[in-house]
């Protein structure tokens, strides 16, 4: 199972808010899409098992799939995104990736 | 017949199959090898031609068959070039793991007895996978219901009209074998939660 890597180190700008700050170290989102194939059980214990989500979690996410047709899974550097598409690629979701807006 | 459950005291993910039914999961699967392995990865030839022959680590363009795009969807939806390259870097490697998840579950079937030709009536097939064996097949139970849904033409929302549809009617068969590889799946996702 993969793990999430720390993400790289930044210069920090000391007038920046936290949250300004964690954006900009993780500037990059993963997306999965809904489809009409996969069930919502699987994806619920795709997310569990592959980002190590709680259930809860897990289930929130996969009812914005299904509800909303997308969800932001994970948020990170480009290649960590590129790496969670990767394995979603590998279970069978649809996954895209794109800078975090 | 065929549902997955766990074992309580082994741990181990069991499933009893008929000879029918394995027989079916075995040209399901074989079915998915045939078509990672048939569509030849095409270069992108929009590139120097020199450099584009010299590169032969991996397609960059979306593949043609509509199976193989949704097998191996576009990364990124609004830049060409990187989503060529995620392309190049991931396609082969997610083609032989697909691949390789398939032939798992048919050397499976093969080692629990299924023969090469199904002849005899009443074989019964039994399967016992640990739990890193049942998640290739849970996975490569995705492919395969993808790889149905897209030829059917599968949407959101449409049971009704597979309802309709006369038993006679192929389509109708096939909907009904995709199903099943999505119940068995559900049944799959359940033994391996508990």
């Amino acid at each position: 199972m993969a793990t999430v890597s720390a993400a790289s180190p930044v210069e920090v700008d000391p007038t920046l808010t936290p949250d300004e700050i964690t954006f900009l170290a993780k500037p990059w989102v993963t997306i999965v899409w809904n489809d009409p194939v996969n069930l919502m059980s699987y994806v619920s214990y795709v997310f569990q098992k592959y980002f190590g989500y709680p259930e809860p979690k897990a289930e929130k996410l996969m009812m914005e799939v299904h509800e909303d047709g997308k969800s932001v899974v994970s948020t990170g550097t480009r290649e960590e995104m590129e790496r969670d598409v990767q394995a979603m690629h590998e279970y069978g979701l649809w996954a895209t990736m794109e800078k975090a807006t | 017949m065929g549902a997955f459950t766990r074992h309580r005291s082994s741990r181990l993910v069991i499933a009893n199959f008929s000879g029918f039914e394995a027989d079916l999961l075995r040209s399901l699967a074989s079915q998915i090898v045939e078509l990672l392995r048939n569509e030849a990865a095409v270069p992108d030839d929009s590139r120097d031609p020199f450099e584009a022959m010299m590169d032969f680590s991996g397609p960059t363009s979306e593949p043609e068959d509509p199976v193989l795009q949704r097998l191996f969807p576009t990364a990124y939806t609004e830049d060409a070039e990187a989503a060529s390259e995620f392309r190049r870097f991931t396609e082969g490697s997610l083609r032989d793991g697909k691949a390789a998840a398939a032939c798992c579950i048919i050397d499976t079937l093969e080692e629990a007895g299924l023969p090469p030709e199904l002849e005899e009536d009443g074989l019964m097939i039994d399967v016992e996978l640990d739990e890193p064996s049942a998640e290739t097949w849970m996975r490569s139970f995705t492919d395969i219901r993808l790889a149905l849904a897209t030829r059917l033409g599968v949407e959101e929302g449409d049971e009704e009209v597979w309802a309709a549809l006369d038993d006679e009617d192929p389509r109708s068969q096939a909907h009904d074998i995709y199903e099943w590889v999505g119940w068995l799946q559900e049944t799959l996702v359940e033994a391996l939660t508990r």
